[in-house]
C-alpha cells in the first residue's frame, strides 16, 4: 500500500464512534478489571486485593449455586430450544404448505418482545390463583398439580426456564429454516431414490447442511443463559430463596444492592471470559468447517 | 407436477394436515400467552376468575389509568425520546464508519476494526458497574444520557461491522465511474453508495430499535427517578408497587408490547433477517 493513496479523513468518519464507544463502553470495560482486584464499597477508595475476589467467589456457595443454575437456563435456552426449533423447521419444510411466512412470522413473535414484557405475560400465567396454567391444571382434573409456580422451591426454575425455551426455539427455527432453503434440492432426490427415509434424510443431509446455522444458535442462545439477568428480575428476583438466583443476578445485588463493588466487579469479568471463550471456540469450529469445505 | 392427479393431491393435502395441526398448536402457544395478558388488561378486577374469558364490556378504561396515574405517558415519552436519540445516531455514525472500513485504505485499520469487534462480544455486565459510579460521579445518572450514550456505544460496533459488509460489497467500477462523472466524495458517498447499501441500513435500523426499546439493565441500574423511567423499567418497578392491581399490571405490559407488535408487523422480514444476523453480539 503506497502511502500517497491513504485517505487519513477514514479517522474523521471513526472518531464520533470510537470517542462515544471508548468512553462509555471501552474504557469502563478496564475499570471492571481493576475495581475486579480491589476491595470497594463504591465511597470510600478502593483497597487493592490483587485475586482475593475471584479466590473468594470459588468458595462462595452463592455464587457457585448460581453459576449451577445458569447451568441449568443452559438446558432450557440452548437444548430445549434448539431442538424444538430444528423439529419445527424440519416440518415448516417437510411440504411445501400455504401460509408458511405466516407461521414462520407467528412462532418468530416472542423473540422481539422485551424480555421485561415476556416476564409479565408469564407471571400472569403462572399466577396461583388467577394464572391460566392452575386454572387449566383445576379444569381437567389435576387440581392438586396446582401450585405457585414461582415461589415453589422445587418449580420455580423449571417454571422460568421454560419461558426462556418459548421465547427461544422460535429464534432458533427461523435459523434453520433458512439453512434448510439454502440446501440443494437435488440432494434430497438423490437420497430418495437411493431408498433414504426421512429420518436417514434428516440425519445425512439436513443435519450436517445446517452446521453453521446450529453454530450461531449454540453461541447466540448459550450467551443469553449465561447473561439471563431481566426474565429473573421480572419473575423471581432469584427467589425463593437462592431457587433461580442466576450469576447475573448475583451480580446485580452485590454491585448495587449491598455495594460490595469490587466482588462483583469479578462476577463481570468472570462472565465475560466465559461468554468470550464460548464465542471463540464456536467461531473457531464454524472457520475450520468453513475451511474444510473449500478443500 | 402432479395437480392432473386429483388422487394425489388429495393425498399431499391429507398428508400435510398433522403438520398444519402441529404448527397452529406451535402458533397457539406463541401467542395465547400475549392475548391473555390483553383480555386482562379490558377486565374488571371481578372477572379475573376465569383467565379465558372474555370480559362482560372491555373496560378501555384500564388503558387510560395506566397512562395517567400509572404515568406509562411518561415512561412511553422517555422510551421513545432515548430509541429515536439512539437509532438515529447510531445509524448515522454506522455509516460513516462502515463507509470507513468498506471503501478507505488508512494505517492501523485493522486494529480499529478489532477494538470495535470487542464490543460486539461483551454483555453490558462487562462495563456497566464503573460506568455508573462514573456517570454519578458527573451528575449523569438519572438522566437520557446515561442511556443513550452507552447504548449508542455498543450499537456502533455492530453497527461497524454490519455496514463495513456492503460498503465493501459496491463494485469498484461504479464508484469509479461516479468519480469520472465529476461526482466529489460527498456526492458518490449520498448518490452512489447510500442507495446500495439502504437494505443493511433498514435491518439495522430494525435491530438498534428493539435493543433500546427492549433495554432493562441499563435504565434499571441508571435511573432512579420516576420520570425518567423508559417502559420495561417502569413496567419492572410498577408491578412491585401495587401487586395486586392486575388489571392495570396487564394494561401497562400491553401498552409496553403494543409498539413493537405494531412495528413487527409492518417489519416483519426486517426483523427476522436482522435478529439472525445480529445472533453472535453478546
Amino acid at each position: 500500500m503506497d502511502r500517497s493513496s491513504f485517505n487519513r479523513s477514514a479517522y474523521l468518519y471513526l472518531l464520533p464512534a470510537l470517542a462515544i464507544y471508548g468512553i462509555f463502553v471501552l474504557f469502563p470495560i478496564l475499570q471492571t478489571i481493576y475495581y475486579s482486584l480491589t476491595d470497594w464499597n463504591g465511597l470510600t477508595a478502593p483497597t487493592f486485593l490483587g485475586l482475593q475476589n475471584y479466590l473468594n467467589l470459588f468458595q462462595d456457595a452463592v455464587f457457585i449455586n448460581a453459576l449451577l443454575n445458569n447451568l441449568a437456563f443452559i438446558f432450557f435456552y440452548s437444548v430445549l430450544a434448539i431442538v424444538l426449533g430444528m423439529f419445527f423447521a424440519v416440518l415448516l419444510t417437510s411440504a411445501p404448505l400455504r401460509g408458511m411466512t405466516f407461521y414462520r412470522a407467528g412462532l418468530f413473535f416472542p423473540q422481539v418482545m422485551a424480555s421485561v414484557v415476556i416476564g409479565m405475560v408469564w407471571r400472569w400465567i403462572y399466577h396461583p390463583q388467577y394464572g391460566a396454567l392452575n386454572q387449566v391444571l383445576r379444569a381437567v382434573g389435576l387440581g392438586a398439580w396446582a401450585r405457585p409456580w414461582l415461589g415453589d422451591f422445587d418449580w420455580a426454575l423449571t417454571a422460568v426456564g421454560i419461558v426462556g425455551t418459548w421465547a427461544q426455539y422460535g429464534f432458533c427455527m427461523v435459523l434453520f429454516l433458512a439453512g434448510i432453503q439454502n440446501i440443494s434440492s437435488a440432494l434430497y432426490d438423490a437420497a430418495r431414490i437411493d431408498g433414504a427415509g426421512m429420518f436417514q434424510q434428516f440425519w445425512y443431509i439436513t443435519l450436517p447442511g445446517l452446521r453453521n446455522q446450529l453454530l450461531v444458535a449454540l453461541i447466540s442462545t448459550l450467551i443469553a443463559a449465561i447473561r439471563i439477568f431481566d426474565l429473573v428480575f421480572v419473575t423471581t428476583r432469584g427467589g425463593p430463596g437462592y431457587a433461580t438466583l442466576v450469576a447475573g443476578m448475583y451480580l446485580y445485588r452485590n454491585a448495587f444492592v449491598i455495594n460490595r463493588v469490587g466482588y462483583a466487579a469479578a462476577i463481570a469479568v468472570l462472565l465475560t471470559i466465559l461468554i468470550l471463550i464460548i464465542s471463540y471456540f464456536i467461531l473457531r469450529l464454524q472457520r475450520t468447517q468453513e475451511e474444510e469445505s473449500f478443500a | 407436477m402432479g395437480f392432473a392427479n386429483p388422487a394425489v393431491n388429495a393425498r399431499r393435502i391429507l398428508g400435510s394436515i398433522p403438520t398444519y395441526l402441529i404448527l397452529t398448536i406451535g402458533l397457539l402457544l406463541a401467542v395465547i400467552p400475549f392475548l391473555l395478558i390483553f383480555i386482562t388488561a379490558l377486565k374488571s378486577p371481578a372477572e379475573l376468575g376465569n383467565a379465558f374469558a372474555l370480559p362482560q364490556q372491555f373496560h378501555w378504561e384500564n388503558f387510560q389509568r395506566a397512562w395517567t396515574q400509572a404515568r406509562f405517558g411518561t415512561y412511553f415519552k422517555s422510551s421513545l425520546i432515548v430509541t429515536l436519540s439512539v437509532v438515529g445516531i447510531s445509524c448515522l455514525l454506522s455509516l460513516l464508519t462502515g463507509y470507513a472500513f468498506g471503501q478507505l485504505r488508512f494505517p492501523l485499520k485493522n486494529s480499529i476494526f478489532l477494538l470495535f469487534l470487542i464490543g460486539l462480544m461483551v454483555p453490558t455486565e462487562a462495563y456497566i458497574i464503573p460506568l455508573y459510579y462514573s456517570l454519578r460521579a458527573v451528575h449523569l445518572t438519572d438522566t437520557y444520557w446515561a442511556l443513550i450514550l452507552p447504548q449508542i456505544g455498543m450499537s456502533v460496533c455492530f453497527g461497524s461491522f454490519w455496514m463495513r459488509g456492503f460498503f465493501s460489497g459496491i463494485p469498484r467500477d461504479l464508484v469509479d465511474a461516479s468519480r469520472v462523472d465529476g461526482c466529489n466524495d460527498w456526492q458518490t458517498f449520498w448518490h452512489v453508495m447510500i442507495p446500495m447499501v439502504l437494505p443493511g441500513l433498514w435491518t439495522m435500523a430494525v435491530l438498534f430499535f428493539i435493543w433500546t426499546w427492549n433495554d432493562f439493565l441499563l435504565a434499571l441500574v441508571m435511573i432512579t427517578r420516576e420520570g425518567l423511567r423508559t417502559l420495561p423499567l417502569g413496567l419492572a418497578m410498577f408491578q412491585g408497587r401495587y401487586t395486586t392491581d392486575y388489571t392495570l399490571t396487564a394494561a401497562g405490559a400491553t401498552i409496553v408490547a403494543l409498539p413493537t407488535l405494531l412495528f413487527y408487523v409492518l417489519f416483519q422480514r426486517q426483523f427476522i433477517r436482522g435478529v439472525t444476523a445480529g445472533a453472535i453480539k453478546g
